[in-house]
């Protein structure tokens, strides 16, 4: 059943995704008026998979890849909706809802997921390592999807031409607000949520190993994020630079996602 | 009629042209003086805004070298700007002054600051004599008409003006204007109003800087702003979000390293530029970097042609208007025309009249009061019946394209002289007669 919701889910996502293709290049009623609320039903229908999957498990955990792609969709969604109700604006759902979509598509049709099960690890420390990162991951991407929609309206405005991107995209220091409240609001968790990760693997290994290079790319990119907040604190980076930093946290944040395959401590499959 | 008017405007040339022609209000009267001293100009007016430099003229034959005026007083090669002007003669130039100043043919359709502006560029050659006879009833009729599509359309109430543009594109840099800081640099009338417009979409403070400090301080307070020294424009300018800059300077004043500098100062939090100056107050070198925004007058066209659009059929509406009145100028010129040649045969007639009477006067003998009115009554009524029907030709003749064949006809038939000649040669004559 899960698996099932997380598809009807997906299929919401779909139109979502649809949304984001078409919104940058012509404006549809249909799509504007349907878009937001197709991508809520998902969110709704994702968070019913996910707390059904874990009352019904027997090792209720998110430690699943496909379980914790599903869950990180949820979060990003979840800061969305945040940015929405503040805001009013779906924009950044342009770079989003892709996103978004792409880890429903993994999660949904993936294989069944192998546990990774380390006894005498602490629930709750996994637990939170899991959502206080995933939180910064979250707040990681909407802020690239936020400096991305700032290139764009950035350079309508710089070129003059009064077309539609300029008046269906929000006002260039709102975006620019979107972008560095995410930043901040998502570097405690992403710190926490790291040091929550030493914990749980002290726990496990009792030695961390540094080399490891799913610890070496987690703080890489959670150096790169310190720098992107000292730029933008210190000498208010935006615009085209800060949208270069955030491109590069964002793919050390993919590569460190994947080096979750090849990592020797960080592994979904029992060995 | 004999109209002539050459000019460039925001449509027919970009803003590099219209700076190398643009005219400051100090050389407008000079310059006025110096077209009516052109060979075959009668009277002669220039209008020079940001968006048009216009040359008008009445001439002897419709036939006098505007451009070549223009390439000697700018001190340019006209041939090189060739294809920038354009040119109307006659009836074509009656509807563009209507048009013009109507403000049908403004960047911002209804904008009102171009009545005015053609008001003073009328006071001003008023004022050097260039303008006094038939120019002058047709600016004259020109505000009147200004003033009926004011009034009979919408074109002008609802107008956008580049100042609610200008707000707009802050809108879309700054989200909103509240607590935002406006800095105009010059002290015009077209950067007092749109300060007033972003004011009122919630800008909190103003800084006025302007050569003469006094006029800073004058329009300062109308705002409850602070008066910049001129001399500290770079340092503080970068205290403000929006910097509205209509300066006369002949060069730009703010250039890419002084945007570096505000940038620098800022950190980064951007700058929108608004340069409704001609020439051009910034660089466009300033619009490269990152975080500033500059639209000169010729981009905040561009923003505006969506709501040119929707003004469309109240912009119709006043151009049948302009059609309408243009016929009724002409009709009224053209019988104006033909008044001297009406006088000139009436005068013509009485003479010989006159003449007439004296010589059988002899042979009359003596008239009683009663006869001589009778004599009077019947030689004036047969003239006047003979006369009613050719007057009345020549008259609704005036409202044709035929009017000068037959006013030529008339003059040739009845040896009518011109009227200036005449009078040289009464005065002369009656000089002679004294001797």
């Amino acid at each position: 059943m899960p698996l099932l919701w997380l598809r009807v889910a997906l299929g919401f996502y779909a139109v979502g995704l649809l949304y984001a293709l078409l919104a940058l290049t012509r404006r549809s009623e249909l799509l504007n008026r349907i878009g937001l609320p197709a991508m809520v039903l998902g969110m709704v229908f994702q968070f019913v998979s996910l707390t059904e999957f874990l009352l019904l498990s027997d090792h209720p955990t998110l430690t699943s890849v496909h379980n914790s792609e599903s869950l990180l969709a949820l979060m990003i969604m979840v800061l969305f909706m945040i940015v929405y109700l503040i805001y009013r604006t779906t924009s950044p759902g342009i770079v989003i809802f892709p996103i978004v979509f792409l880890l429903a598509f993994v999660a949904a049709t993936g294989e069944q997921p192998s546990l990774f099960v380390t006894p005498g690890v602490k629930k709750s420390w996994l637990f939170a390592h899991i959502a206080l990162v995933f939180t910064g991951y979250a707040a990681l991407f909407l802020s690239f999807g936020a400096s991305l929609l700032y290139l764009v309206q950035e350079r309508s405005l710089k070129s003059k031409k009064s077309n539609g991107i300029r008046s269906r995209l929000p006002a260039l220091e709102t975006i620019d607000e979107i972008g560095y409240r995410s930043l901040l609001l998502g570097f405690p968790f992403m710190t926490l949520g790291l040091i929550a990760g030493t914990v749980v693997a002290q726990a496990t290994y009792g030695r961390v190993n540094l080399l490891d290079p799913k610890i070496l790319l987690s703080v890489l990119m959670w150096a790169v994020y310190l720098i992107m907040l000292y730029t933008r604190w210190n000498a208010g980076w935006r615009g085209r630079r800060a949208a270069y930093l955030a491109t590069f946290a964002f793919v050390a944040a993919v590569v460190a996602w994947a080096a979750n395959y090849f990592s020797g401590i960080h592994r979904f499959v029992s060995s | 009629m004999n109209f002539q008017l050459i000019g460039v405007n925001h449509k027919s040339a970009p803003v590099e042209v219209r700076e190398r022609l643009a005219l400051a209000d100090s050389r407008l009267a000079d310059a006025c003086k110096r077209l009516t001293e052109q060979p075959g100009v009668e009277e002669g007016m220039i209008l020079s805004t940001c968006n048009r430099v216009e040359v008008l003229a009445r001439t002897v034959n419709g036939t006098a070298d505007l451009r070549g005026f223009i390439g000697q007083f700018f001190k340019l090669d006209p041939a090189e700007l060739d294809s920038y002007f354009y040119e109307y003669r006659e009836q074509d130039v009656v509807r563009h002054v209507f048009r013009v100043t109507s403000s049908l043919d403004s960047m911002v359709v209804g904008e009102p600051q171009i009545l005015g502006q053609v008001k003073e560029a009328y006071a001003v050659a008023r004022a050097v004599g260039s303008v006094h006879s038939q120019l002058d009833s047709l600016l004259t009729r020109a505000f009147a008409v200004a003033k009926r599509v004011r009034t009979e359309t919408a074109v002008g109430s609802s107008a956008v003006s580049v100042a609610s543009v200008a707000v707009e594109l802050a809108k879309k840099i700054f989200g909103s204007l509240h607590g935002k800081s406006v800095y105009l640099v010059g002290a015009g009338k077209m950067s007092e109003l749109a300060a007033r417009h972003l004011l009122a979409h919630g800008a909190a403070s103003i800084f006025v800087a302007n050569r003469t400090y006094d006029r800073a301080v004058e329009l300062a307070r109308k705002f409850s702003g602070k008066a910049i020294v001129f001399e500290q424009l770079y340092e503080t300018c970068d205290r403000a979000d929006i910097v509205l800059t209509s300066t006369g300077a002949p060069h730009a004043i703010f250039r890419r390293e002084h945007g570096e500098l505000f940038l620098a100062r800022r950190r980064n939090r951007p700058m929108f530029f608004i340069d409704i100056a001609v020439p051009r107050d910034v660089d466009p070198e300033v619009n490269k970097l990152d975080g500033i925004f500059v639209y000169d007058i010729d981009d905040l066209q561009q923003a505006v042609s969506g709501h040119v659009a929707d003004r469309k059929k109240e912009a119709e509406r006043a151009e049948a208007i302009v059609a309408n009145e243009v016929e009724r100028f002409q009709a009224r010129l053209q019988t104006l025309g033909v008044v001297p040649t009406i006088v000139s045969l009436q005068d013509h007639l009485e003479t010989i009249r006159q003449a007439e009477i004296d010589r059988v006067r002899g042979r009359l003998g003596e008239l009683s009061p009663d006869q001589e009115l009778a004599v009077d009554a019947l030689t004036k009524g047969i003239i006047n019946k003979i006369m009613h029907t050719p007057i009345t030709t020549l008259k609704s003749a005036a409202r044709e394209s035929e009017a000068t064949t037959v006013i030529d006809l008339v003059r040739r038939l009845f040896n009518l002289q011109d009227k200036k000649a005449e009078d040289k040669s009464n005065s002369a004559s009656s000089a002679g007669a004294k001797n």
